[in-house]
């Protein structure tokens, strides 16, 4: 018996060819690529005497994306387990000063751990309240976004940490690979990381079933509470990161940074094509989700528009992107 | 018979989907006050028919007469105006508002000053459930009620908008039997007052309980339109399924020698809930067991509780006589036990994923490649496994959702035996299946026992539950109240009467 929403051409549709098939099935889930394409030539051809084309400029786009695509990485998973997690930002903020002050007080190693702890801990809790409580990660993350931003700000008399020890700086941020800026090695390290991980391991595919349909994963012998808990571990963690790339390049650590940051990354993961209802999840597009975000701030500014306009075209361009990409 | 007799006519229906033809040339009517039954196996055209009467889809050829004139469905709206209800198989209600607002929602009668009046949907809710002379509190949040009511509310729904044929599909799928009957009551209660009422099911003793006609289609053609008195079951279901089928749903001996062995399963004194108390039993290799009772007799939840879904409050489950801890789903399957979940869609599929990774979710270790998964080795396993179990799929790569329930369940099935495991539970396994399909997973189980596996089946159809079974466990209000040999059990009747605790 075929159920009130089966597509009734689904089985009998066997002889169809296979280049059909891939026409009508996929070009939705390339919307971002298009869409990059399409921006990056406008800009191009618009702004050609603006400098928009010089390597330093589109240079200059990967080093400003690269904290929001490290923790873009980090949500895919997450909204492809269908949660969410609103503390990103302000994790960023709390391990920037953590890791500055540990590093004026200690020096570079306990500096790191102290940065990475932040991110474990407050990725645990979350973690912790949505598994074992069942507490909508909304709402959980909605609250430590608070805390965090608030415990940062006090532990510092909102005063700015700054970062004397140039080690930590060269390697967070500040230093280059040659020619290559060293912002964009990170950002590329953890795209790559992410996608092989989510991909091509069981625990990737676990963290797609668990979105795509919990029960059934449940049923499958997945431990979706342990799935749940690990990807807002993963996600608190990398945002720590996220947060001491922005103490290394601004050589010091600050309650701002990454302020609304998980704004733009839930925004670049949606427009990467991973699903906001679960199942579904592309590190790639969240990549070019990040960038096409990079491409378009950088475009705007080139163009003269000052930044309440920057936000309107902004704004417009990711509904519009959306709504391409949105399933029928 | 005259065609005014006709509140339906479709006249030579053909539509097809991207140059597939799913229909073709076919014609279709329903007289006043008839329950005309229509049958076909997956993919014959029922649901395409019925989508083009509710104005889902249009038709690409062909006209549809409604009370003698040509009318043009082209929307819901359309169709809901000209009288053509329909009761969702699954169920398009709002849960969390009441019953009375849901048979009136979207249109409400309106008091003074243009605001809604409940007091008046309420009133009126109450007339029609009058008039249909079932007890349904209008007050009630729909989330409160049983699928039965549900289905009530939904059915007044349909005559609150004075439909005049109510399209029902696989209505009894989610009904227990006395709920069922009730149904049977009503429909036989509509059908006096003149309404008409198209009746979609697999199952034959419904249909001949039920219908005055039935249409047969296969292939998107309609293979015949007779008065049911004029056809024998066998006659039907060598219609839908293309090709006579024999002897499916009795019972067959198979080699017992294999059950002399130790149990494979033991059950002492098992607690879960409120719903499985003091459940003892035990089970051999090459054994199947039947679990017979009614809705919330414990049966579903016994088969949770063996897979490790429900916590075990006490009492023990022995494998291969050692006691083995079953607190997750992960246990049971390390264990070797296998549960095919009753809803499918829900607990069985990850619906918007491929067929290929539907299959492969419980697979996972066995394609590791150091951390790393093999995408051939996922391949291979999975294209082997769709082959085995004859799952018809245009590609592995496409969404299990595009199936057919009985593909989707194939899938389900496939994916568990890939695990390869010495226990298999299956609930429901053929529910809104159709009947080669169900005829395909029936001798699939007999075959798995008799390659040395321990079965136990839970079933709310007693045909097929005499069919596999070598012994049934009746369980009520989550106890075993009878354990009986398959050869004791004469007939459905006396099985029914166990159930009933008779």
């Amino acid at each position: 018996m075929s159920k009130a929403n089966t597509i009734p051409a689904g089985d009998t549709a066997a002889p169809r060819n296979f280049g059909t098939f891939l026409k009508e099935l996929d070009w939705r889930r390339y919307v971002i690529y298009i869409g990059f394409v399409v921006v990056f030539l406008f800009f191009a051809v618009l702004l050609r005497d603006q400098g928009f084309m010089t390597p330093q400029n589109l240079l200059n786009i990967f080093r400003q994306t690269a904290t929001i695509t490290v923790i873009a990485v980090g949500m895919t998973y997450v909204i492809s387990c269908a949660e969410i997690d609103l503390s990103v930002g302000s994790v960023a903020g709390l391990a920037s000063v953590c890791t500055a002050m540990a590093v004026s007080q200690w020096g570079l190693v306990p500096g790191i751990l102290a940065g990475l702890a932040v991110g474990l801990v407050v990725g645990s809790i979350n973690g912790a309240l949505v598994s074992l409580l069942g507490i909508p990660s909304f709402l959980v993350t909605l609250g430590m976004l608070g805390i965090a931003a608030g415990v940062a700000q006090w532990i510092t008399a909102s005063a700015p940490q700054p970062i004397l020890n140039d080690t930590f700086n060269m390697i967070f941020g500040s230093g280059d690979f040659g020619p290559v800026p060293g912002l964009v090695v990170w950002s590329a390290l953890f795209v790559a990381a992410g996608a092989v991980v989510l991909n091509r391991t069981k625990f990737g595919r676990q963290v797609l079933a668990t979105g795509g349909n919990r029960n059934a994963a449940e049923f499958t012998g997945i431990n979706t509470k342990r799935i749940k808990f690990q990807v807002l571990l993963i996600s608190g963690t990398v945002a720590a990161v996220a947060g001491m790339l922005y103490a290394g390049r601004l050589q010091s650590g600050r309650f701002q940074w990454g302020s609304g940051d998980e704004l733009s990354a839930i925004a670049a993961v949606i427009l990467g094509g991973t699903s906001l209802f679960g199942g579904f999840g592309s590190i790639m597009g969240t990549l070019f989700g990040a960038l096409l975000i990079g491409l378009i701030n950088n475009g705007l500014i080139l163009a003269g528009l000052d930044s309440s306009q920057q936000q309107v075209v902004r704004g417009a361009i990711i509904i519009l992107a959306v709504a391409l990409a949105r399933k029928k | 018979m005259n065609t005014a007799d006709n509140v339906v006519e479709m006249r030579s229906v053909s539509k097809g989907f991207n140059g597939v033809s799913v229909l073709k040339d076919v014609s279709f009517d329903v007289r006043r006050g008839e329950v005309h039954a229509l049958a076909g196996g997956n993919g014959a055209g029922k649901s395409t028919l019925m989508k083009i009467l509710q104005g889902v889809y249009q038709a690409d050829a062909g006209e549809i007469i409604i009370g003698g004139k040509p009318a043009a469905i082209n929307s819901i709206q359309d169709a809901k105006n000209a009288g053509i209800g329909m009761v969702f198989q699954e169920f398009s209600l709002v849960p969390s508002l009441t019953v009375a607002k849901n048979i009136f929602l979207a249109a409400e009668p309106l008091g003074a000053g243009g605001l809604i009046d409940d007091r008046a949907s309420v009133r009126r809710a109450k007339e029609v459930f009058a008039e249909m002379e079932v007890d349904v509190d209008p007050r009630a949040e729909v989330s409160r009620l049983g699928t039965a009511y549900w289905q009530l509310t939904e059915i007044a729904k349909a005559l609150s908008q004075n439909a005049q044929v109510l399209i029902m599909d696989e209505p009894t799928a989610s009904l227990a039997r006395h709920e069922s009957e009730a149904l049977f009551e009503l429909i036989d209660r509509l059908k006096k007052r003149g309404i008409s009422i198209i009746y979609i099911s697999h199952r034959m003793d419904e249909v001949y309980r039920l219908a005055d006609r039935i249409t047969i289609l296969r292939d998107g053609r309609r293979l015949l339109t007779e008065p049911l008195s004029a056809v024998t079951p066998e006659q039907i279901v060598e219609g839908i399924v293309g090709r006579k089928i024999e002897g499916q749903l009795a019972y067959r001996e198979r080699d017992h020698a294999v059950h002399e062995g130790a149990p494979l399963l033991e059950v002492r004194g098992l607690n879960a809930g409120r719903r499985v108390r003091d459940v003892s039993f035990s089970l051999r290799p090459g054994e199947i067991l039947g679990l017979a009772g009614l809705m919330g007799s414990g049966r579903t939840e016994l088969a949770r509780a063996l897979f490790g879904i429900d916590r075990r409050d006490s009492g023990d489950i022995l494998i291969r006589g050692k006691k083995i801890n079953l607190n997750s789903p992960q246990q049971a399957i390390d264990a070797g036990v296998a549960l095919i979940p009753e809803d499918r869609r829900a607990q069985g599929l990850v619906l918007d994923h491929s067929v290929r990774d539907n299959l492969l979710l419980p697979l996972l270790g066995q394609i590791q490649r150091g951390p790393l998964l093999n995408s051939t080795k996922g391949k291979d396993l999975s294209s082997s496994l769709i082959k085995k179990f004859a799952v018809k799929v245009a590609h592995p790569n496409r969404p299990v959702r595009l199936l057919s329930g009985g593909n989707q369940q194939k899938v389900v099935i496939a994916k568990w035996l890939g695990t390869n495991p010495d226990i298999l539970i299956l609930d429901e396994p053929t529910a809104g299946v159709d009947i080669g399909t169900k005829s395909e997973i029936l001798d699939m189980i007999r075959e798995l026992a008799s390659a040395g596996k321990a079965v136990i089946v839970i079933s709310s159809e007693y045909p097929e539950l005499l069919a596999v079974s070598d012994r049934v466990l009746v369980l009520k209000d989550g106890s075993v109240i009878r354990d009986i040999p398959r050869s004791d059990i004469a007939d459905e009747e006396y099985l029914q009467l166990a159930v009933q605790g008779v």
